[in-house]
């Protein structure tokens, strides 16, 4: 049995920690000191930001492997919308807390349904950071950006981010946070591995037991 | 007459300087703590004027008071105006009254006013009752806004701070049954030589239910939700800028070293400390001292904590504090009656007995509280 608001006490140990180290050690001071001072007159190692005035950097090396910030959709390459893993089954709007995720499915001139998103649109205004769109994707087509600079001047369409800025490429995804996109990866891999086991198992059961009912018929054609 | 008058000056001039600046340093030392905290910096640029000395940032207090009496004041259209002024300074006033019941020794009114600003025998209970105006004032803020934020927030701090007046009175109550007065300096008196209500189980059980409900009672983390910025804006000061606003976060701070200064006269000996003998003006500081020393634990805690759900707070005020306070005075009783026999072996057997009872109840009532935790469910994924 646990001791009675140990809880308490153990997360007072953890921000205790986090005060006293970071005085003494960078990695627990991680915030870049944008100081008005000149460059040689800051410490080593930590940064310069912005570099010049108005500029917006949005650096997405200058934090950890394990930011998490905002959603994006990824494509696996080449031109954006014929790759991308997204099928518009829209769970993920379904399963979001604060309903920030609007999405259309697309449709080709015969209006047969074709697996991508017409639409897919996330409110920034809106979105929590929650991860659970990616949680419940059964694609592993939506993950989570690093990029942090999404302010804009404009707080009524410029908040609203579209497709086409949300896609990104798996490549971009295994730059930010690489050791999850080699977990996701190989996960697919085994999952499309399994996948075509089964195609492939079924495939030769309908093919054995065509044979068998040819075979029937061969035999009912003897007799 | 007019003596009276110079020596009230006397004792209450230097509260209020004391505390108001003491208030701006405390503003700075929690956000340069909760910077930390968070693996940040924090303030660091503001220090002297027209230099580039920066001091650690500790002229940021300064800068944010000017800047906060320059800003406009902006009344809502649909607001009432009297109301809306009135809220800020009302929430002020109560709180600075209080600290004149602190038993603060000050030398220089050791010869005019004895102790505290105010001698009063029911100083306890007119503490209760004038930290009791606070809510009025929240609400009142809240109403006259003429914002549903605000009036939520509002109606939040009455639920919130009615709930919590109750375990912190009868926390209150042990030490004044134990002393046998409402008198602040007799309490502080009765714990002279380290013998603080603190260090026994009871008076234990009843400073951490005080904290925890002074900690409500201050609208602080993790119980701010009258004021949480992440659900409904700013609660009831939504609606105030400027100097408004400066004064609720004045009051709000003043409140928090009223609250701590009264636990410190209750449970933690006052002035007590050592180097009393050779240097009484001493008592002061250590009296201040301790007071950081809860505001600090504020302080860390706000860093750590994350803010409760409504249900989870009123549940915790009625179904878990009310409870263990309410019995914290049986046990209270009888360790009273256990101590009179003046017999070591009692005191060590009523010792052992209570801090089983009350270990035993509280960890009893947090089973009966427990809630089932599940993991999250997924309605339309598989």
């Amino acid at each position: 049995m646990s001791i009675l608001g140990g809880g308490i006490f153990k997360g007072m140990k953890v921000t205790l920690w986090n005060f006293v180290l970071s005085y003494f050690r960078r990695d627990r001071l991680t915030t870049n000191d944008y100081s008005w001072r000149p460059d040689g007159d800051l410490p080593q190692g930590i940064g310069d930001y912005p570099k010049e005035e108005g500029e917006q950097l949005s650096d997405t090396t200058t934090v950890t492997n394990y930011s998490r910030n905002f959603p994006m959709l990824l494509h696996d390459g080449g031109e954006p919308m014929d790759t991308v893993r997204c099928v518009a089954c829209q769970i993920c709007e379904r399963e979001c807390p604060p309903q920030c995720i609007y999405i259309e499915k697309d449709y080709d001139e015969n209006g047969k349904y074709i697996k991508r998103p017409a639409v897919f649109d996330i409110d920034v205004s809106v979105c929590m950071s929650c991860q659970i769109c990616v949680e419940v994707c059964p694609f592993d087509a939506i993950v989570m950006n690093s990029q942090f600079e999404l302010s804009t001047p404009d707080r009524f369409g410029g908040l609203l981010v579209r497709r086409d800025d949300l896609l990104k490429s798996n490549d971009y995804y295994h730059q930010i946070h690489p050791e999850e996109a080699a977990a996701r990866d190989q996960k697919m891999a085994v999952e499309k591995a399994a996948k075509e086991a089964k195609k492939k198992a079924a495939a030769e059961k309908a093919k054995a037991a065509a044979e068998k009912k040819a075979a029937e018929a061969a035999m009912g054609d003897a007799e | 007459m007019s003596l009276v008058l110079i020596d009230i000056l006397i004792a209450t001039v230097p509260l209020m300087l004391i505390f108001a600046s003491l208030f701006a340093f405390t503003t700075w030392l929690e956000r340069k703590a909760l910077a930390r905290i968070q693996n940040r910096i924090g303030p660091n640029k503001v220090g002297i004027p027209c230099t580039r000395i920066s001091l650690f940032g500790l002229g940021q207090p300064a800068a944010d008071g000017i800047k906060m009496l320059f800003k406009e004041d902006i009344v809502p259209r649909g607001a009432d105006r009297l109301f809306h002024l009135l809220a800020p300074i009302l929430a002020l006033i109560p709180a600075m009254l209080v600290l004149c019941f602190l038993p603060l020794e000050f030398p220089w009114t050791k010869s005019l006013l004895p102790v505290q600003a105010f001698l009063l025998d029911g100083a306890v209970i007119f503490f209760f009752a004038i930290t009791g105006l606070n809510t009025l004032a929240v609400f009142m803020a809240g109403w006259a806004s003429r914002n549903k934020y605000s009036l939520l927030g509002g109606m939040r701090a009455v639920a919130q701070m009615v709930s919590y007046e109750i375990p912190l009175v009868l926390s209150a109550v042990i030490v004044v049954m134990m002393v046998g007065s409402l008198n602040a300096a007799d309490i502080v008196k009765e714990q002279t030589g380290w013998n603080w209500y603190v260090f026994s189980p009871w008076g234990l059980a009843a400073f951490v239910i005080f904290f925890i409900a002074s900690l409500a009672e201050t609208n602080r983390s993790p119980f701010d939700l009258p004021e949480a910025e992440s659900e409904i804006i700013a609660g009831y000061f939504t609606e105030y800028s400027g100097f408004k606003f400066a004064l609720f976060f004045l009051g709000e701070y003043i409140a928090m070293f009223a609250i701590s200064g009264l636990a410190v006269t209750l449970f933690l000996g006052g002035g007590d400390g050592p180097g009393l003998a050779a240097a009484p003006w001493l008592s002061v500081v250590w009296f201040l001292a301790k007071i950081f020393a809860l505001i600090a634990v504020m302080i860390w805690l706000r860093g750590t904590l994350p803010r409760l759900r409504v249900d989870q707070l009123m549940g915790f005020a009625w179904k878990f504090m009310l409870p263990l306070s309410i019995l914290n005075i049986l046990v209270a009783g009888f360790a009273w009656h256990a101590q009179q026999q003046n017999s070591k072996t009692i005191t060590v057997i009523t010792w052992v007995i209570s801090l089983a009872i009350l270990y035993g109840t509280a960890s009893g009532l947090n089973q009966l509280n427990r809630g089932s935790v599940r993991p999250r469910k997924y309605k339309y994924a598989e």
